[in-house]
């Protein structure tokens, strides 16, 4: 019963932080954005506990209490702008709102 | 233990993959949901029973349903129920429950044969975790209190309908 190597724990952190880099990337959809945003916080707060699990430390779980705070906070903004981008523009396609009105 | 994190690692990188792809939105929730049940199952494995208790209490319980409740929010409309017809056609629904079979075959691995009689190296227990967050990241609670404050003013000022 030998434990799982840091090193793979950070791999599959890093994985799943560029999946959402890549997600924010490749789709136009707010809906998606958001959703890609969430798999990036994710990411960090899972290489969080994986450190915290290699120095056995709960400095790593208290970092990510820290993520899902501010996952929370910023997806109840991200979803309330995306419902008034949904009533303004009538689409959630994020280049809709790329002119600048001024 | 390290063959049940290598196959939760597995399923958590296939359901991302499934959800930044899918075209509608509640499939890629599914899947989305199914992904955080991984991690919190990884989680598990790396001795942090709490952060894998807040991650399928917070993240799969709390954020995803909000995001749910959105996507009920945009699709009002006779048109709906039409596509709630079409949502609930097996094949939109399969690949989410094969991949959340895995993580409840792992688990019951895990309950049934005691594999946490010889846990990783060492498990941090919510005991640990709430005496580091208020004693030395007192501030840091602070702050997220801050953060949250904003949050909420910020969403209620952004999510109000414009009068015109």
């Amino acid at each position: 019963m030998t434990t799982v190597p840091t090193l793979y724990g950070m791999v599959l952190a890093g994985i799943l932080f560029g999946l959402g880099v890549l997600g924010v990337i490749i789709r136009r959809n707010l809906f998606f954005i958001l959703l890609s945003l969430e798999i990036m916080l994710n990411a960090a707060g899972l290489a969080f506990v994986v450190a915290g699990s290699r120095w056995a430390q709960a400095d790593g779980q208290v970092m990510f209490i820290f993520i899902l705070t501010v996952a929370a906070a910023e997806l109840s903004v991200g979803l309330a702008l995306l419902i008034q981008f949904q009533h303004r523009f009538h689409t959630l396609d994020i280049d809709a709102a790329s002119d600048l009105r001024g | 233990m390290n063959v049940i994190f290598y196959l939760a690692g597995a399923v958590a990188i296939l359901s991302t993959v499934l959800a930044i792809s899918r075209l509608n939105a509640i499939h890629a929730l599914l899947y989305m949901i199914v992904s955080l049940l991984a991690v919190a199952l990884s989680f598990f494995t790396l001795g942090a029973p709490f952060a894998a208790v807040l991650e399928v209490i917070i993240y799969a319980g709390a954020i995803m349903v909000l995001f749910v409740f959105v996507v009920m929010l945009l699709n009002v409309g006779p048109e709906a129920t039409e596509q709630e017809r079409l949502w609930l056609q097996p094949a939109n629904w399969g690949g989410p429950a094969v991949l959340a079979v895995i993580l409840i075959a792992e688990l019951a691995y895990v309950t049934l044969h005691e594999v946490l009689a010889a846990p990783p190296a060492q498990i941090i227990t919510p005991l640990g975790v709430s005496l580091t967050l208020l004693g030395p990241y007192l501030l840091g609670v602070e702050l997220a209190s801050f953060v949250l404050m904003a949050g909420l003013v910020a969403a209620f000022h952004a999510g109000r309908r414009e009068p015109d």
